[in-house]
């Protein structure tokens, strides 16, 4: 398989110019896959896939028929980011992060945002992710959103938009951490000629955060808290307990007494610290929550109150990724920071605004169309894609609860090579790089490029068919790292 | 450590050792087919051995070799089946993967997708041997591993527990059901006929050349010693009970010293350390393993209430 076909069919590659030859962050890459001997390209896909397999590193589709575990779909080319253009997405990203804790803060405390009429106060009170239960009260350190997975995008000129946050436990990165153990061993010659910014701090980073809450406590005991073995993401959720190296608990592993929170033990009852959640609000205390809740854990909510446990994410920090929220980030970001955002957002149009709301049904069939406090790729409609049956149906739907809606113009997502059918195609892509709060922010430098495998699709979940690509981000000294013999023969015995 | 990962790394222990032992009993009766041609070798002590031949009847009217093999290895509603075994074991580890190494879980996860490939099971079928010498293989390499890349802390610890503990029954149910097999008449001993499965009993549990090492004539007696007394080889009841009550007070002293567990075990122990075979066989050698594996069930209850709880 090479190169040299390649058709980038008028879209923005991340790896290609418009006439098929590499960008210079992917010349490297290019003349290696060009220097494979027929069919080496197919062989290593394939060696990729079977390692998936072997690390049992799956999912299940919520709905599906033969409830089967499946491997997200993996393709080996990777996703290369430059350095100039990763300085401004870090940058960017820090500021958006800071803005949105700033935000959090605010509306469940003082709510000058909405006082000053930036925010209307509207939105907040219709927001299903609202936590009153939270009003008046401070998190540990003032963090509410520990971990953050943020959508971006590249339209057809290079411009990276942000699509959504995700500040309510955000999952994939365990992938981003895979995908590299996987791709090191797909291009090992690539990685010594290339400087590629590695990624395997994530989980020091993660733990080092989360005990960052307990400040002050010797040795606090950090555990994951997942929904159990069924869960859809419960690999990632076994995979950073193991490589943080704390306990992974469900929610009764658990018990409240006198407001603190215990691990049920072999030799009794521990003491827990910090809770780095997975587990969605709803579910987290019957007392506080959802009453028939059996995943969380009774009385979790008065403890964390108390200040005996911190809890990552931080309750109620979901009405900060409400779709309807989102338009006003940039609002948000001048209030808090009095500065311009440095990564724009996708222009949006909230329906609950009625002249909004008539601009998206009268030309419904040239946007994109989410439901606000839906994620997963549900609750969608995709204008150009659909049919005029479905586009009148979505139409009922908004008019039947406007604030339940947005609409965004479609977007031509960039796109990267993939191996179809035995050649190069291209297909669309979005990125999440991953934020962790703590002491300091950190930014993992890379994050999950998802792939929406379907030709001509730009729907990229896994649970609608995508799949998903290493990120590669350069470090700004161009040059690779020097290596000593030993890396050298390792390289020759893989060749 | 949590109480549910304690509990989900001891049967994964089991479960691990028990897919071997049944490799074990299937293999050797393989082998006694080709040392004793031109007769049918009897697979209903390797069902009993194994535990269900109720339920294999209410599938199969009678047996055959290749419906034994199928219902002892690749069948999912019997629960004793090899991959039944696997599947529960790579479940527990499921559960428990970030408190065991990468390496272990990856074996696990790999052989029993392995296991459940139509292509294997059908392979098995056509080369039997060479399947469950992988299987055997297999439950060494876990064992191995869960040494060589875990810390040796409590999981470790509960692991080898279970281990050991499902070692011993295993043990001694091969020797009961062959004992009650092989000498249904006090006139058959020492036949050749005799020698040859007792050396497969032997060889069922790897025991045939550590035997060799201390005994120069295969009989019934001296079998029954080994496997039952022997203090050096590491598949005896003794051995593993001697090993286990160690293993159990490593995970026990500091806090529950004086948990039931701890007791039991101390208790079987010292009993199996202070019996000769004469005096076993004196009483009825299958009446006593009988109430060894009583006293093991009980200590598994034990353990339960002890740690799990």
């Amino acid at each position: 398989m090479k190169f040299a076909h390649y058709d980038t069919e008028g879209f923005y590659d991340e790896l290609c110019l418009p006439d098929g030859s590499p960008r210079p962050v992917a010349e490297t890459l290019f003349s290696r896959i060009n220097g494979l001997p027929e069919g080496e390209m197919q062989r290593r896909q394939k060696a990729a896939e079977s390692a998936f397999f072997d690390n049992g590193i799956t999912f299940a589709v919520y709905g599906s028929k033969d409830g089967k575990d499946k491997i997200i779909p993996f393709d080996v080319i990777p996703r290369i980011i430059s350095a100039e253009d990763w300085k401004i997405l870090d940058k960017g990203l820090r500021q958006r992060t800071a803005a949105l804790n700033c935000f959090l803060n605010d509306i469940y405390g003082e709510k000058k945002i909405l006082r000053d009429g930036i925010v209307p106060e509207s939105l907040i009170r219709t927001c299903p992710a609202y936590r009153p239960q939270m009003e008046n009260f401070t998190p540990p350190k003032g963090i509410w959103a520990h971990i953050t997975g943020t959508d971006l995008v590249r339209d057809s000129d290079g411009t990276f938009y942000v699509l959504e946050d995700n500040m309510r436990c955000p999952s994939g990165v365990s992938y981003v951490l895979q995908n590299r153990q996987i791709l090191k061993r797909t291009f090992p010659q690539v990685f010594s000629r290339c400087p590629i910014r590695p990624v395997d701090e994530y989980c020091v980073r993660l733990r080092e955060s989360l005990e960052y809450l307990a400040e002050g406590i010797d040795s606090p005991k950090v555990v994951v808290l997942t929904p159990g073995v069924y869960n859809s993401a419960y690999y990632e959720h076994a995979y950073l307990a193991q490589q943080m190296g704390v306990d992974l608990v469900c929610g009764n592993d658990l018990i409240v007494k006198e407001k603190k929170v215990y691990a049920r033990t072999t030799d009794g009852l521990v003491q827990v610290h910090v809770i780095y959640r997975r587990i969605d609000d709803d579910f987290l205390d019957p007392n506080v929550f959802r009453p028939d809740s059996v995943l969380g854990v009774p009385g979790l909510i008065e403890a964390y109150k108390a200040g005996n446990v911190a809890l990552a994410n931080a309750p109620g920090c979901g009405v900060a990724d409400d779709k309807a929220i989102y338009t006003f980030v940039p609002d948000i970001i001048r209030y808090y920071l009095g500065e311009d955002p440095l990564i724009s957002n996708v222009p949006t149009f909230v329906c609950e605004d009625s002249k909004q709301m008539k601009h998206v049904l009268e030309n419904i069939d040239k946007m994109v169309v989410k439901a606000t406090n839906e994620s997963g790729g549900y609750g969608m409609l995709v204008g150009p894609k659909s049919t005029a049956e479905e586009c009148a149906a979505f139409k009922k739907k908004i008019l039947a609860n406007p604030r339940n809606y947005i609409a965004q113009p479609m977007i031509s997502l960039s796109r990267v090579p993939c191996i179809i059918d035995e050649k190069f195609e291209g297909r669309h892509v979005d990125l999440r790089p991953y934020i962790i709060q703590g002491k300091e922010t950190y930014i993992l430098p890379g994050g999950l490029t998802r792939v929406a495998l379907k030709k001509g699709s730009v729907v990229v979940n896994s649970s609608q068919g995508g799949g998903c690509k290493d990120t590669w981000v350069l470090a700004e000294n161009e040059r690779a790292p020097e290596h000593g013999q030993a890396r050298q023969w390792m390289e020759q015995q893989q060749q | 450590m949590l109480s549910r990962v304690a509990h989900s790394i001891y049967w994964f222990g089991r479960y691990i050792e028990r897919a071997e032992d049944i490799a074990r009993c299937i293999d050797v009766n393989l082998q006694l087919q080709l040392d004793l041609p031109g007769e049918e070798r009897p697979w209903e002590p390797v069902l009993q051995t194994v535990g269900d031949t109720e339920m294999f009847f209410k599938k199969y009217s009678h047996v055959t070799i290749q419906n034994a093999l199928i219902f002892l290895t690749f069948d999912l509603e019997n629960p004793n089946s090899i991959l039944s075994c696997v599947a529960a074991a790579r479940e527990n580890a499921r559960c428990i993967r970030e408190s065991i190494s990468s390496e272990l879980w990856i074996t696990v996860n790999q052989f029993y997708l392995k296991l459940k490939d139509p292509e294997v099971q059908k392979e098995a079928l056509e080369s039997p041997h060479n399947f469950y010498s992988k299987v055997k293989e297999f439950g060494q390499l876990t064992i191995g591993i869960i040494y060589g890349t875990m810390n040796h802390d409590l999981a470790w610890s509960f692991a080898r527990l279970g281990t050991l503990l499902e070692r011993a029954d295993q043990t001694s149910r091969i020797l009961d059901v062959k004992y009650y097999i092989l000498l249904p008449d006090i006139s058959m001993v020492g036949l050749v006929l005799d020698t040859v499965q007792w050396n497969a009993v032997l060889k069922s549990v790897s025991a045939f050349e550590m035997f060799r090492k201390r005994y120069s004539n295969t009989t019934p007696h001296n079998v029954a010693e080994f496997l039952l007394l022997s203090q050096e080889f590491p598949r005896s009841m003794r051995f593993c009970l001697d090993q286990a009550e160690w293993t159990l007070k490593n995970i026990a002293l500091h806090h529950k010293a004086n948990s039931n567990s701890l007791r039991l075990i101390g208790k079987i122990r010292a009993d199996i350390d202070f019996t000769t075979i004469d005096e076993i066989i004196a009483e009825g050698l299958h009446e006593k393993i009988e109430k060894y594996q009583k006293h093991l069930a009980e200590l598994g209850n034990w353990i339960w209430k002890d740690f799990f709880n």
